[in-house]
């Protein structure tokens, strides 16, 4: 359905998207996770074709976003960064506006207007002015409007900002009640979002791709590079030595807990192995008291951190080719 | 067409929310309807004198009265309008790139030429609504005044003061188009539609080339045979070069919203 290649996008000679591509597929929900500054909004942007591309292409439903930019607008929902609202209308004739622009016929415009707000969940508001609501109703107005229409691919600028929790939620299952008829894009700097929301995610950052994956696969890839937990009676040299000396073993970081004389162990693993069982005999072997031992999966955040740090950011254009 | 409408209408339904609208509209009318009250009170005390000295012997000057009551005020309205027509345009685009629904517009499957003439007449609208009262001056000359005010004056003076207005609403389009500060815009178009009223003084008495060149470029210079009852095709040319010249200018800046970084 959207199908990014090798675009780039420079302002100047700054480069704010660089050769990226990547495809959505009809009825899929991409997540576009990167710190912020990273090409988000910018390759939005492209996609809807507020701007255009330096080099490269990117088709939406098979239309070339810049030479049948009409074709491409007609099939969008966008919700832009800050939601694009006229403060002095009052939210149903706001929607009835957009609805206008984007060519939904007259005699479906009230009930489109309707659906998108009964999906947004803001009908109790519909005669209110725009400029009396709160953030989290106003972002939720954002998002009515780019639904208004009904369009085959929805892009979606940081849907959930400035919402309290009980308002994310309720947009996350707004969005991923949309998905399957509708083809959405939602980009993200909150990372359980993408893990709670997405089939796949794209992470980027300073304008290149760095992984391509469903959050699944992103933490299953660097899950064997876990830490283990280690909770012992011991003196804190020997089992610094003790752990050091496992093979495998990248990292030994060793905790106080309290004056019991306990020692809490952070082992690094190198990727993919388990070291449990290896450590569990060592600590016994050593005849210390060994009070806990558990593996912590590393989570969407420290993937993310470690993809989006210079170092891990060295093979960016292989774990883009991943998929 | 469709699209155009609703840019209208949406256009229309801000106006009448707008502090603006409800600011410059009365400061108009009340400006309009002072300096009419004005004129005519000095064309009756002309007139009465005149009578008098008829009366007392001395050969009756011809005068007409309504004729100068009314020439006098539209050439007035022209210099008003220069004043308060930019203030309604100024945040016309403006506005729409501070809020960020530029974007929303220029995603959407409207063409940049529906929203630049959408908004368009619906300043349009707005200045004829703003006009249209002072038509009740005109419907009062015709009541009470004798002999009534030829056609031709009147005709040719609104004709006059539509061209102006379209004009000072076409150039202030272009200038909110250019800055996100609908101040910037308005202060940037008060400023052209005075220097090119006043640039009429500075060339005033001069023949060379430049002289003409400035007269030529004068507003007032091309409105006021208008209020004289006198439609010349060099000032419809002006008015018109100056509507498509800047409506061209609107489209143009429409366009590059896109290119630039907002």
């Amino acid at each position: 359905m959207i199908e990014v290649q090798d675009l780039t996008k420079s302002f100047g000679d700054k480069t704010a998207v660089d050769h990226i591509s990547f495809s959505v597929n009809k009825g899929e929900i991409l997540g576009f996770l990167g710190p912020n500054g990273a090409g988000k909004t910018t390759t939005m942007r492209v996609l809807t074709g507020y701007l255009p591309a330096t080099t490269g292409t990117a088709k939406i439903a098979g239309f070339d976003v810049f030479d049948d930019s009409m074709e491409v607008r007609r099939r969008i929902g966008y919700l832009p960064e800050n939601p694009p609202l006229y403060f002095d209308m009052t939210v149903s004739s706001y929607l009835d506006f957009v609805a206008r622009i984007k060519n939904v016929p007259a005699e479906k415009r009230a009930a489109r207007v309707t659906a998108a707000l009964e999906m947004a969940k803001i009908t109790d508001k519909r005669d209110e002015l725009i400029k009396r609501l709160s953030r989290g109703y106003k972002q939720r107005v954002g998002l009515a409007q780019a639904i208004v229409h009904d369009p085959d691919v929805i892009i979606l600028d940081e849907p959930t900002v400035g919402l309290d929790p009980k308002q994310i939620i309720e947009v996350r299952n707004l969005i991923k009640g949309l998905a399957g008829s509708h083809t959405i894009i939602l980009s993200t700097h909150i990372l359980p979002e993408v893990s709670m929301t997405c089939d796949r995610v794209v992470i980027i950052n300073r304008g290149k791709i760095v992984a391509v994956d469903t959050p699944e696969n992103l933490t299953l890839q660097l899950k064997g590079g876990a830490r283990i937990r280690v909770e012992v009676q011991a003196p804190e040299k020997s089992l610094r030595d003790a752990l050091a000396q496992i093979s495998g073993v990248r990292k030994v970081e060793i905790n106080s807990l309290g004056s019991a004389g306990r020692l809490v162990a952070t082992v690094e693993a190198n990727q993919g192995q388990d070291l449990r069982s290896q450590i569990a005999a060592r600590v016994v072997g050593q005849g210390w008291a060994l009070y806990e031992l558990r593996g912590i999966n590393l989570s969407l955040e420290e993937i993310f951190l470690q993809l989006t740090t210079e170092d891990a950011a060295q093979n960016p254009a292989e774990k883009a080719e991943g998929n | 067409m469709r699209g155009l409408y609703a840019i209208y209408r949406k256009e229309m339904s801000h106006y009448f929310v707008s502090p603006v609208a409800y600011a410059v509209v009365p400061i108009f009318l009340i400006l309009s309807a002072v300096f009419f009250n004005m004129y005519l009170a000095d064309g009756i005390k002309a007139s009465f004198e005149a009578s008098m000295e008829a009366m007392q012997g001395g050969a009756a000057i011809p005068f007409d009265v309504p004729s100068a009551v009314m020439g006098a005020f539209l050439s007035l309205v022209g210099t008003i309008l220069l004043f308060l027509t930019p203030l309604l345009t100024m945040g016309v685009y403006s506005e729409e790139r501070k809020r960020g629904t530029m974007e929303l517009l220029l995603t959407s499957p409207i063409t940049d030429w529906q929203i630049v003439l959408g908004k368009f007449f619906a300043s349009l609208s707005l200045f004829i609504i703003m006009i249209l009262p002072t038509v009740l001056y005109v419907v009062y000359m015709f009541a009470h005044s004798e002999p009534v005010p030829p056609w031709r004056l009147i005709a040719g003076g609104y004709l006059g003061v539509l061209l102006l207005g379209v004009t000072l609403l076409a150039i202030g389009s272009f200038l909110s188009a250019l800055t996100e500060n609908q101040i910037v815009a308005g202060v940037l178009v008060l400023g052209i539609s005075l220097l090119l009223w006043v640039v009429g003084f500075f060339a005033g008495t001069g023949n060379g080339v430049i002289a003409q060149s400035l007269q030529y470029l004068a507003l007032l210079q091309h409105y006021n045979p208008f209020v004289r009852g006198v439609i010349d095709t060099t000032g419809l040319i002006f008015f018109a070069s100056w509507i498509f010249f800047a409506i061209f200018l609107t489209m143009r800046a429409v366009d590059s919203m896109r290119w630039r970084r907002a």
